[in-house]
């Protein structure tokens, strides 16, 4: 199967008053058509640079270094930002975190669905563009009605329901969901990830979930990807990643989750994630890491894959273990 | 719009016509000057009648004017001058009543002061838009803020160095005054242009004065809304900038800028105090201006009295504006 998204090397750094910043560094990344990926990791690890750098709105300070992002064989780095600006959206969209102000409080949610075609599509008839919005609305289970409605008389829920309608509206090859469940309850956070479930099925997208919850990582991804420090450490398929993950940090990250059947002290990972200013050499992860070897401080880890099928990058495992 | 709000609206915009004319109606009872005798002792001093007929001049008059009436008769009668928009007669131009007056110095004013206010909330606002735009060129940002500088000179040194400049050494426009001297009104349109030419300078003048207000103001709004999820989500639609700017940008930084031209409208008079004496134009400034130069309460009083109202009115027009522009306050 041909992969409708490749990342290949991608590095993204800020540069501030204290020196350049690496968010991303040399990060690699395959998903096929209808692959549900989860990206987890701590604040500041990159997980939401590497969602802008995918849909190419890293703002200054912040630069793209090299790297590239192929949407089903087309290499969104080098297109023009006329072609950018169609790209987004029809090829790969950006579902926020809508519960709180993601949709323009003074137009109709309508409105807002009808520019988002108009910019693809302006020759589009106007009740072409309105049918294909209320199938959208309909696909997350919103009624018509709330194409007339404005963002406050919505709940947070629904917020976030038209978010990700606006998302579907072209049929995207990817998409990006950034924490799309923060800020809901637990029961709306349950309908929500359904949605984007049941919408992502209709159009047969790949999706990226951003987000901290391992459980609703386990509950609807085909895989997990973890990143440390701006690197992706490992990609594992769910199964295999909270039964046997590979990476140490990996390791200590399920650790960390609290067991009904067990009880006892939370066991966090000892330390803090590093600057990303000042990296440790080698491997990110070693100051920290409990199996940490000599060659860990001075040499970086390739990545490798493994017999299961999972992408590791740690010097415990391949030829060199 | 709902039909409560409204009559709630109107109900409060009668009980500031009340208070207001109670109030001009009981300062100048209260002050001791008599404007009557003021007037006529002054006409007594250039000669013409001798000091003991004032007394009898002045009893007649005030009888005319009835203010030899008891106190609450005349505030009943005052008040049904009101509803019936009038507002008396004046005491220094005497057959002219106070409305006469307002009739004919009202349309200057609207004329300079009212478009030149919506003409600097214009620019300012789209000035200020753009400069706190990231995509606008640099040279258009340092524009926008320049004009800040202006808001810190006095609008009447600001009119007196535009006179002296433009006007006194250039003499590119007129040093002041409505139309030349010697034209004679009419409806012409060489009278209107000779017009527009007199207006410039005072039109530039408080447009100058007023404009970095709006640049900064707005300047501000623009930052905060630029980071907003919502413009963020709008770049991630691929929406393209210029529909970002209209629809996202602008409708959202200019809600609060409304309330402030609410509040800019309300100082109307005060600037056209300044400007009109300045540019020796008529309108309601000058006017204001010599009533109290000569005394002439019911005029002084009628003045304020009129401009209250008109001020209160435009606030409730504006607040009526208000929820057509934001929707979120339209179900309160």
């Amino acid at each position: 199967m041909k992969p409708v998204l490749k990342v290949v090397d991608l590095e993204v750094s800020y540069y501030t008053d204290a020196g350049r910043a690496k968010a991303l560094d040399r990060v690699n990344l395959e998903l096929n058509a209808g692959e549900k990926i989860g990206l987890v990791g701590e604040s500041g690890s990159g997980k939401s640079t590497m969602a802008l750098a995918m849909m190419r709105m890293i703002k200054p300070p912040g630069r793209i270094e090299h790297g590239q992002v192929i949407v089903d064989g087309n290499d969104l780095t080098s297109l023009s930002d006329e072609q950018m600006l169609k790209a987004r959206l029809s090829q790969i969209a950006y579902i926020p975190q809508g519960a709180m102000n993601s949709l323009n409080p003074v137009t109709r949610i309508g409105a807002q669905m009808i520019d988002a075609i108009k910019a693809h599509s302006p020759n589009m008839p106007k009740d072409k563009m309105r049918a294909r919005s209320l199938k959208a609305l309909e696909s997350v289970e919103l009624k018509p009605e709330v194409f007339r409605m404005y963002a406050h008389e919505l709940s947070g829920g629904m917020k976030q329901r038209v978010c990700i309608a606006i998302g579907i509206l072209l049929e995207p090859k990817v998409i990006i969901a950034d924490e799309p469940t923060s800020a809901l309850d637990v029961v709306t956070q349950r309908q929500v990830m359904e949605t984007i479930n049941k919408v992502q099925a209709e159009i047969g997208a790949a999706v990226i979930l951003i987000g901290h919850d391992m459980g609703l990582m386990a509950q609807s991804m085909d895989k997990v990807a973890v990143m440390y420090a701006g690197r992706l450490v490992e990609v594992s398929t769910v199964k295999e990643m909270f039964t046997a993950p590979k990476h140490p940090y990996s390791q200590a990250l399920i650790r960390s989750l609290p067991k009904l059947d067990v009880r006892g002290v939370f066991q966090g990972i000892p330390g803090l994630a590093p600057s990303l200013l000042r990296l440790p050499s080698g491997c990110a992860f070693h100051p920290r890491c409990q199996e940490a070897m000599d060659k860990c401080k001075t040499l970086r880890p390739e990545n490798q894959v493994l017999a299961s099928g999972s992408r590791v990058t740690c010097h415990l495992y391949g030829e060199g273990a | 719009m709902n039909f409560r709000l409204l009559s709630k609206r109107l109900l409060f915009l009668l009980m500031v016509v009340w208070a207001a004319s109670t109030i001009t109606f009981f300062i100048p009872r209260i002050s001791p000057k008599n404007p009557v005798r003021e007037r006529f002792a002054e006409l007594a001093r250039t000669g013409g009648f001798s000091p003991e007929d004032l007394e009898v001049i002045v009893a007649d008059y005030s009888q005319r004017f009835g203010l030899d009436k008891p106190l609450l008769q005349q505030y009943g009668d005052y008040m049904w001058g009101i509803l019936r928009f009038d507002l008396g007669i004046s005491l220094n131009k005497f057959p002219k009543t106070v409305m006469q007056l307002i009739y004919e110095s009202l349309p200057w004013t609207i004329g300079l002061v009212f478009i030149t206010t919506i003409l600097s909330f214009i620019l300012g606002n789209w000035l200020g838009a753009l400069a706190a735009w990231p995509r606008s060129p640099d040279w258009l940002k340092n524009i926008a803020t320049s004009f800040v500088l202006f808001q810190g000179v006095p609008p009447v040194l600001l009119g007196i160095l535009l006179i002296f400049f433009i006007g006194f050494k250039l003499k590119l426009l007129p040093l002041g005054g409505a139309y030349s001297i010697g034209t004679v009104p009419d409806q012409s349109i060489g009278f209107f242009l000779d017009v527009l030419r007199h207006q410039l300078l005072p039109g530039i003048a408080l447009v100058l004065g007023s404009v970095g207000g709006w640049v900064i103001s707005m300047r501000g709004m623009g930052v905060t809304i630029q980071g907003e999820d919502y413009v963020t989500f709008a770049e991630h639609k691929g929406l393209g900038p210029r529909v970002i700017f209209r629809d996202y940008y602008l409708r959202n930084a200019l809600l609060p800028q409304i309330t402030g031209l609410a509040l800019a409208l309300g100082n109307l008079v005060t600037s056209a105090i300044v400007v009109e004496g300045i540019f020796a134009l008529p309108g309601l400034g000058t006017m204001l201006n010599s009533a109290i130069r000569s005394n002439d309460f019911s005029v002084i009083y009628g003045i304020v009295l009129f401009i209250t109202i008109g001020i209160a009115t435009l606030m409730v027009i504006v607040e009526f504006l208000y929820p057509l522009l934001d929707p979120r306050i339209r179900h309160q």
